[in-house]
């Protein structure tokens, strides 16, 4: 549980260039695509930019727990690179926030994994 | 010149028997064609609501709304471990038992009887009238008598099915028939990492069947998924199924690999090099302790197998992916031109953050895949609706779409023939 003014880092100390970027470490795959669809391209494209290089770092750093032994700053790490997938589709293919053609269709999360 | 071997005839369709001429679809835009197949289909056939996993122990339920079958169930296991199915209604005044805050909506949980929120009748896990609140104001009441309404319930392979239909007897094993038999012994029951996704689309329920009963859309619908050298040759190849199969009402499609992994890494988004996922699932398959696969996969027994796809008909589709994981479609309808879709990802439970990672992918190129589905879906309702065009040409592609109308519609016109009063309706209202 983090107290305000308690713990002011949100990721693992390794990875404190991504502090500015934590604000990703949503924990429903439907928050982090709300987050999407809320941005701009050019939002997306940063948080791309800062997090996909340290793609395989969180990795190795995370293979270092079992998935349900995570501390919390790790949990937030996952988080965090969970939603860079969902970044991942405007940036790497579509040029903007929302998938092309999908209009007003909605598909959302009921049933997610607890971590 | 096709890719993958064709049956004899030259055509899957004509193997299977089936005409090839156009099909209408006004089974799909009438209003009281709809009202006739929720009670010739979802009300006379095996639908499933669930699977055991959601039932751990005694007294653990969920609740399923099956608007198109005019009902609401409920799914318990009881004092002796064994599953039971119960309309969803108090025998008092006919309240839904089984909700919380909102009476439409879905909900599961674990508990010892069930009490009705309006004036707090009790019900056992076996359905028995337990408790009646001032029990003497009543006249003669025989609580024996009043216990909740049973529905017929049954597994297949950890899935659970209920059949609303009290006259037909048929087990569920004979009424999925030999598709499923050749799948028996998968072991679902490793897959227990779940990720369930909803969508309210605006088209008929039988549409989107038609949408992921074929692959002849993906390289077109899809193409901007892929890299563009890659998209090009996929729409230069197009799609060919590696076997199709069709047994009574239901059907299959076996489907080659694709990207799990990619023979070239060039053909894909740097997200999916990277992670080594993605639309076809993780690359490295987890260990599902099978060392062959049941009979009923990969009929055709090709080397580039990636995917074999079943419909249960109505409703239900699994799809077994090469690389160890399962996805199913369940299409619950709600009206005519609306219906509920419901895609489930079932994974082997993730050992590391580098293997959940790597099903996140594959969860949300799902997605993304199926947002450009479901509108697309819109669309085609819409100009169907219009009724501008009337019939339509389907290729052997498209044959399990075929197969599932002509299904559909024989259901109904079996049910009409049987039921004289389901004629006085119809006339009435045409």
């Amino acid at each position: 549980m983090r107290r305000d003014g308690d713990v002011p880092s949100i990721l693992p100390a390794e990875f404190a260039d991504l502090e500015p970027f934590a604000d990703w470490a949503i924990p429903t795959e439907r928050a982090r695509y709300d987050k999407r669809i809320a941005s701009t391209m050019e939002e997306l494209q940063a948080f791309y930019d800062a997090a996909f290089p340290r793609l395989e770092d969180a990795m190795a750093y995370l293979d270092r727990f079992a998935i349900d032994e995570l501390p919390d700053d790790a949990t937030r790490l996952l988080w965090l690179f969970c939603a860079l997938t969902t970044a991942s589709f405007p940036v790497e293919v579509w040029r903007q926030p929302k998938v092309p053609d999908s209009g007003s269709s909605s598909f959302d999360a009921v049933i997610e994994p607890r971590v | 010149m096709p890719h993958f071997a064709k049956p004899g005839e030259g055509s899957w369709t004509q193997h299977y028997g089936m005409d090839t001429g156009p099909v209408s679809y006004e089974d799909s835009i009438s209003p009281e064609h709809y009202e006739l197949e929720r009670d010739a289909i979802f009300r006379r056939t095996w639908l499933n609501v669930g699977r055991v996993e959601q039932l751990p122990r005694v007294g653990s339920y969920f609740t399923r709304e099956l608007d198109a079958a005019r009902t609401s169930v409920v799914v318990v296991r009881d004092s002796a471990g064994e599953l039971r199915a119960f309309h969803n209604v108090c025998r008092h005044r006919g309240n839904k038992l089984v909700w919380n805050d909102y009476p439409r909506e879905e909900t599961s949980g674990v508990c010892r009887q069930f009490t009705c929120k309006y004036h707090g009748w009790r019900y056992g896990l076996d359905g028995g009238l337990k408790f009646v609140q001032q029990e003497s104001e009543f006249f003669d009441l025989d609580k024996s008598s009043y216990g909740l309404v049973p529905v017929r319930v049954d597994v297949w392979e950890g899935f659970v099915f209920v059949n609303l239909d009290d006259q037909d007897t048929t087990p569920l094993a004979d009424y999925l028939g030999g598709l499923a038999a050749g799948i028996a012994g998968y072991p679902f029951h490793r897959m227990t990492q779940v990720h369930r996704y909803r969508a309210e689309v605006a088209s008929n329920w039988k549409l989107f069947i038609d949408a992921f009963a074929e692959f002849y859309h993906a390289p077109v619908l899809h193409a901007k998924q892929s890299v563009d050298e890659e998209s090009r040759k996929l729409q230069g190849y197009g799609f060919e199924a590696l076997a199709y199969q069709i047994d009574g009402p239901h059907g299959m499609v076996s489907s080659w690999g694709g990207m799990s992994p990619p023979k070239d890494l060039g053909m894909v988004k740097p997200i999916e090099r990277k992670l080594r996922s993605g639309l076809f699932g993780p690359w490295e398959a987890p260990d599902i302790g099978l060392d062959e696969l049941p009979p009923g996969l990969n009929p055709a027994r090709h080397r580039a197998w990636g995917m074999d796809s079943f419909l249960f008909f109505p409703n239900f589709m699994v799809l077994i992916w090469k690389t160890n994981w399962v996805l199913t479609y369940h299409y619950w309808p709600t009206s005519h031109n609306t219906h509920v879709f419901e895609g489930t990802v079932y994974f082997v439970p993730p050992r590391n953050a580098r293997e959940r990672l790597r099903q996140e992918l594959a969860v949300v190129t799902f997605k993304e895949y199926t947002l450009q589905d479901g509108n697309t879906l819109e669309a085609t309702q819409t100009m169907l609706e219009s009724r501008a065009v009337t019939e339509f040409p389907l290729n052997d592609q498209e044959i399990l779409l075929r197969h599932l109308h002509a299904t559909a519609r024989r259901y109904v016109s079996d049910y009409r023939q049987r039921l004289p009063e389901a004629r006085v309706r119809i006339s009435a209202a045409s």
